[in-house]
């Protein structure tokens, strides 16, 4: 018990320190922070403007007011105005939140799916056919970045074939079969590459495990192969399998940044983009405090799976 | 002895071969015995003999892809080589049913204990949960394991080596198979638990009257357990008989090696001064006793280590507040001397401390409170250069003490190197000279460590640990991980150098058989404390303190004819010197039993 | 030494990186030079593999954006691997209070997606080369440190340093003869492997116009570029990712043979 409490207290007050990070980032820079962020192509911004802005973050009050405040704020789920068209950040990330979770969870479970079978299969017989060309498969798809593969997608599906459509958004209670349809390609882009992280750490996973003495205690015993895979073998090969494909999740996240652009899927990514390049300070902040909190919360979680399973971890 | 009754299997023509590299190599050949109903037959050899893989190779575990087995096997009629994969399933755990070496390792760390004694119990009987349990909690019960229903749902990592090897023989007989085959199940324990798990299957044998194939490498083990007896090398059968005609007539000299090595304990007590082993000549089978030699010990001269008093505390802090939650009592309030030319043995099981100490004396560790003199000065005001001159240390694993990444010579002449103290053409020389002095050859100075086996890395270390021409050197289980017979080779070096150099050696280890050999003076440590101190013979010939006897009594006997005298040995668990935090140790009183011999007054516990 | 360039990838790989890094001195056409009479031309004599939208020769813009591609990622990994390494092997060897807040400091880092930290710097400081590789840097230091940390950790639980101390050896003798070279090989593992996810961010950076600015060529912007440009020169397309896809392809299997020499090979036992 007092494992998990520790854990939890570690994570918030790493939520706490990331987030005092980022939003004090602003003071970090060399010379005026306002100036710099509406200064484009050098040229020097508009004094008026410059004020309006300082004003509007608060950047003329002492830090430590401005630090305090911001914390109140965060506890609020306030996480400021845009500097282009003063609305609040927080709704609008609202809004295209649950878009980037649900492409990411299409992607999770499609990787899953394809991964772990055929990891745990390609480590039964390491040197045959099957693995060897998985393996092969894998490392080519692990290595193109994800904006190709969804640039080619997109080329061979919508615009020579015509199968899919290019990119777009329709909510699902709209129209389900639709909302669908727009859904496999970014989804399948992102699981590409994915699924051959799953695919090889699986294997790499399983064939440590297998040598292993309990392994040979068990088959000693009697108990059938099937079950020594699944239940001896791919329960010890699992934790490693997991802490990585929650290391993938976090990284997904900014992933889909990419994948988004190219879909025109309505997610984070196209707030954000818009941001860095206006140079909304606080749209890109309060984008990256959500992903941040997600990210520290997701690593949570599988540290609790793994107390949770692997009891060694508790004492 | 054991009721022998049917044949239960019978081996012929057995033979393994492995692939490495696209190549064929032949592991085994040409095995042939037999086991019956109650008996027991040791398969004894060292490592690379081929005896594992015989067991592996009966039950069909070895993998299939790189494997070639040829031969027969009928098992209760049966061709075991001749069954299908399915049809294997069945037998193991059911009929034929393994334990092997490791406890360590060889648990599901992610499953409780009990659902691993289950799982054994259901893959092969139709029982329903409830039944399999209470079942494994019967076994848990007939192996000992002490409040077997608390800790029915326990993980491996809770529990100790010896209680984990009881696991593994609950879950092994708990469907009362009718062979089992033990590959070194003690041989990683500690003296006093191995003799605990011996007894456990000799009357777990008795009560079922299965037969056991039992592997070793240790001739005590065979002499207390064996009927009849396999000697193995290098994947040859060479000899083969009931175990007394192979104890009191060996045929081979492999066997004759064998069994030298291993003495009986008490065969010194005419001996005044340690004896180096006999050495073999495989190739012409001569066996050359050991000469006499002058005893080095020089007692006139001023003594090369003095530690009083010394303690080494390690702190156990809690997680958050790093607190001192309780410490590790590695070393309390140790003394001893160490005279020019005096082997000094200090001998205990796991968590006594010997390590430690060893370590506190070679300045590895600083030491708390108490006082350590080498050569007079103390310890800590010792330059760590001049130090090294004074003392160096030979380490128990030969795979980890040497640096992968030099090269022998190298390695042999780095303290030369460190502190200047000699040219590249010296170094080269001197290095070549050590290498020949410890019985190996010039011209390897070129290798890398691992193009050596685990015996001759041993002698690069301690031939490492002369080049600063030290006056002690602090051997911490430097022969244990050894073969037998390489372990009497870098024993008789060892001798060899003390009598040429008249070095003092502190000399680590539980093995309780070379340490009578060696040892001018033995001190016997439990949980951190000296309990028993003295002369060689006095210690082994009339051991006084209680833990001493228990040590002494759990050793196995090489002698087939005085099994079944020994009483069953408790069962009892190490105890642990971790102590909370306000732990206030206990004033110990010591008592002379005769000139240089004392004992710890045994406390309370020991009644 | 001689076996890491044994195997096919990192021989393809040395011809790439060295005809890259030589792009100013190899007679190329300026890659900025604009040619509109040119615009979209197929492959031709003098110009290798054509023209772009600008009628700049894509040969050319090929070459010079794996160049930026390779500069930034390789001072990237090399200024996150010395940080890293020295903070992971200080904290190894020195341990208590200053290994618990370097490590902590590390998890803090990797708190950050990569690709928005990038982009966080970007709002601060501007896009570009310049602010990417600091932010680069930053990102992977963390890796570096602990991969350095955990190899010392194992390094100094082995007999052969107890016995370098019993030498009478000073620190600096243990610290650099004896511990680092025994961390060096998953050290260069890791650098390989920086360096390949280095690549693939700067590409990612440099398709959404974050990373390499224009006009100077980036192979992500290019392939950003040409998408829309797909069905009037296909090849537009297909030569940036076919290059990008490549190089990744040659770096990862460059990390997988310099892993494979290490494991099996050069252990401690048999």
């Amino acid at each position: 018990m007092g494992w998990f409490i520790r854990r939890i207290v570690q994570s918030v007050i790493m939520l706490w320190i990331v987030v005092s990070l980022v939003f004090l980032s602003i003071h970090f820079v060399p010379g005026d922070p306002v100036e710099l962020l509406l200064s484009q192509d050098g040229a020097a911004p508009d004094p008026a403007m410059v004020a309006m802005v300082r004003e509007q973050l608060g950047l003329n009050r002492p830090v430590l007011e401005q630090y305090l405040d911001k914390l109140g704020e965060l506890a609020r789920f306030d996480l400021g105005t845009s500097i282009v068209d003063f609305s609040p950040v927080a709704t609008e990330i609202g809004k295209r939140l649950p878009r980037t979770l649900e492409l990411i969870a299409a992607a999770a479970i499609i990787s899953l799916l394809i991964g772990l079978p055929s990891g745990v299969l390609a480590a039964r017989n390491p040197k045959s056919m099957f693995s060897r060309g998985a393996m092969f498969v894998a490392g080519a798809a692990q290595s193109i970045p994800v904006f190709v593969v969804g640039t080619l997608l997109v080329i061979v599906f919508a615009q020579l074939l015509g199968w899919l459509p290019a990119g777009g958004f329709v909510p699902f209670s709209r129209d389900p079969g639709k909302h669908m349809l727009l859904l496999i390609m970014p989804a399948a882009t992102i699981a590409i590459g994915l699924s051959a992280v799953v695919f090889r750490i699986t294997r790499s996973s399983m064939l440590e495990v297998l040598p292993q003495d309990f392994i040979r205690t068990a088959r000693a015993k009697g108990v059938p192969a099937r079950r020594v895979m699944i239940r001896h073998a791919l329960r010890n090969a699992l934790m490693p399998v997991i802490t990585v494909f929650a290391l993938q999740l976090g990284g997904l996240l900014a992933g889909t940044v990419l994948v988004e652009t190219v879909f025109n899927w309505p997610g984070l990514s196209g707030m954000l983009v818009a941001g860095v390049n206006a140079r909304d300070y606080p749209v890109v902040t309060g984008v990256i405090v959500v992903v941040a909190a997600f990210y520290i919360g997701l690593n949570l979680l599988v540290d609790i799976i793994y107390g949770l399973t692997d009891p060694r971890v508790r004492k | 002895m054991t009721n022998v009754g049917s044949e239960l299997l019978q081996v012929s023509a057995l033979a393994v071969s492995f692939r490495k590299g696209g190549e064929w190599r032949s592991v085994v050949r040409d095995v042939n015995f037999s086991v019956s109903a109650g008996e027991t037959v040791a398969i004894v050899g060292e490592s690379g003999s081929g005896k594992s893989v015989t067991s592996l190779a009966l039950t069909r575990l070895l993998p299939q892809d790189m494997t070639k087995v040829s031969g027969r096997a009928l098992f209760r009629g049966q061709n075991l080589f001749d069954l299908t994969e399915q049809q294997m399933e069945k037998i193991r755990g059911d009929r034929i049913s393994m334990i092997f070496q490791e406890p360590m390792t060889s648990l599901n760390p992610v499953m409780t204990i009990g659902a691993q004694i289950a799982e054994a119990i259901r893959v092969h009987r139709k029982v329903s949960r409830a039944e399999a349990r209470a079942e494994a909690l019967a076994m848990m019960d007939r192996v000992r394991i002490p409040s077997a229903k608390s800790r029915f749902d326990e993980f491996p990592h809770q529990f100790s080596g010896g209680m984990r090897q009881r696991v593994m023989i609950a879950a092994a007989l708990a469907c009362k198979p009718d062979l089992l085959i033990a590959d070194e199940p003690t041989t990683a324990l500690d003296v006093t638990i191995q003799a605990q798990v011996i007894e456990l299957i000799k009357e777990l044998q008795a009560e079922t009257g299965m037969g056991v194939i039992f592997i070793t490498h240790d001739m005590g083990v065979v002499a207390e357990v064996a009927d009849r007896t396999l000697v193995m090398y290098h994947g040859d059968v060479i000899e083969t008989g009931t175990t007394a005609q192979i104890f009191n007539d060996p045929a081979k000299t492999y066997t004759r090696a064998l069994l030298a090595a291993v003495p009986k304990l008490g065969s010194m007590n005419d001996a005044a001064a340690p004896v180096p082993y006999p050495t073999f000549n495989l190739t012409t089978g001569e066996m050359t006793p050991p000469q006499d030699r002058p005893d080095t010990l020089r007692p006139e001269e001023p003594p090369l280590l003095e530690v009083e008093g010394a303690i080494k505390r390690f702190d156990q802090r809690s997680p958050v507040l790093k607190r001192v939650v309780s410490r590790v009592h590695a070393v309390e309030n140790v003394s001893l001397k160490l005279r020019r030319g005096e082997t000094l043995s200090i001998v205990g099981e796991s968590g006594c401390g010997k390590s430690t100490t060893g370590r506190v004396i070679t300045g590895l560790y600083d030491y708390q409170s108490g006082s350590v003199k080498l050569n007079g000065r103390e310890l800590r005001t010792i330059a760590p250069a001049q130090r090294a001159r004074e003392i160096q240390m030979v380490f128990q694993d030969p795979y980890a003490s040497l640096n992968p990444r030099l090269r022998v010579g190298d390695a042999i002449t780095e303290p030369l190197r460190i502190h200047g103290l000699a040219t590249r053409e010296e170094e080269r020389r001197i290095a070549a000279s050590l290498l020949e002095r410890v019985g190996l050859k010039a011209d390897m100075v070129d290798r890398f460590p691992y193009e050596f086996s685990g015996g001759q890395r041993q002698r690069i270390c301690v031939a490492r640990a002369l080049v600063l021409k030290p006056s002690v050197i602090v051997a911490d289980e430097a022969v244990s991980a050894l073969d037998v017979t390489m372990k009497t080779q870098v024993v008789n070096l060892m001798l060899d150098l003390q009598q040429e150099m008249g070095l003092g050696f502190v000399f680590i280890s539980h093995d309780m058989a070379v340490v009578e050999r060696i040892s001018h003076t033995v001190a016997v440590m439990y949980l951190g404390e000296i309990v028993e101190y003295g002369p060689r013979a006095a210690i082994f010939g009339n051991p006084t303190h209680p833990y001493t006897q228990r040590l002494l009594s759990a050793v196995p006997v090489p002698d087939p004819a005085r099994r079944g005298l020994r009483n069953a040995p408790p069962v009892l668990e190490l105890n642990s010197p971790i102590r909370p935090r306000d732990y206030k140790p206990p004033v110990r009183e010591y008592r002379a039993i005769s000139p240089g011999h004392f004992i710890q007054v045994p406390g309370p516990e020991w009644s | 030494m001689k076996h890491i360039f044994s195997s096919p990838s990192a021989i393809l790989l040395t011809i790439l990186v060295v005809g890259a890094l030589l792009a100013p001195v190899l007679p190329l056409h300026d890659p900025l030079a604009m040619d509109i009479s040119g615009r979209f031309a197929g492959p031709s004599a003098s110009h290798w593999f054509g023209q772009d939208e600008y009628g700049r020769d894509v040969f050319a813009r090929l070459v010079f954006a794996l160049r930026s591609a390779i500069l930034i990622s390789g001072s990237a990994a090399v200024l996150s691997a010395i940080i890293g390494t020295a903070i992971g092997v200080a904290a190894g060897y020195v341990r208590g209070l200053s290994e618990a807040f370097a490590m902590r400091v590390m998890d803090i880092i990797l708190c950050f997606p990569p690709l928005l930290l990038a982009m966080l710097a970007a709002t601060l400081y501007g896009a570009g080369p310049q602010t990417l590789v600091p932010v680069l840097a930053l990102v992977f230091v963390p890796s570096f440190t602990r991969v350095a940390h955990a190899s010392v950790m194992t390094v100094r639980t082995m007999d052969y340093v107890d016995a370098v101390r019993l030498m009478g050896a000073p620190t600096s003798h243990i610290l650099w003869r004896t511990i680092l070279p025994g961390i060096a090989g998953p050290l260069f593992v890791q650098f390989s492997f920086v360096v390949a996810m280095s690549v693939v961010l700067e590409s990612g950076l440099s398709y959404l116009g974050l990373g390499v600015l224009p006009p100077e060529p980036s192979l992500g912007m290019m392939v950003g570029a040409a998408r829309a440009t797909f069905l009037d020169e296909p090849w537009l397309l297909i030569a940036p990712c076919l290059l990008l896809t490549v190089v990744i392809i040659l770096l990862n299997a460059f990390c997988d043979h310099l892993r494979h020499l290490l494991d099996p090979r050069r252990s401690t036992g048999n």
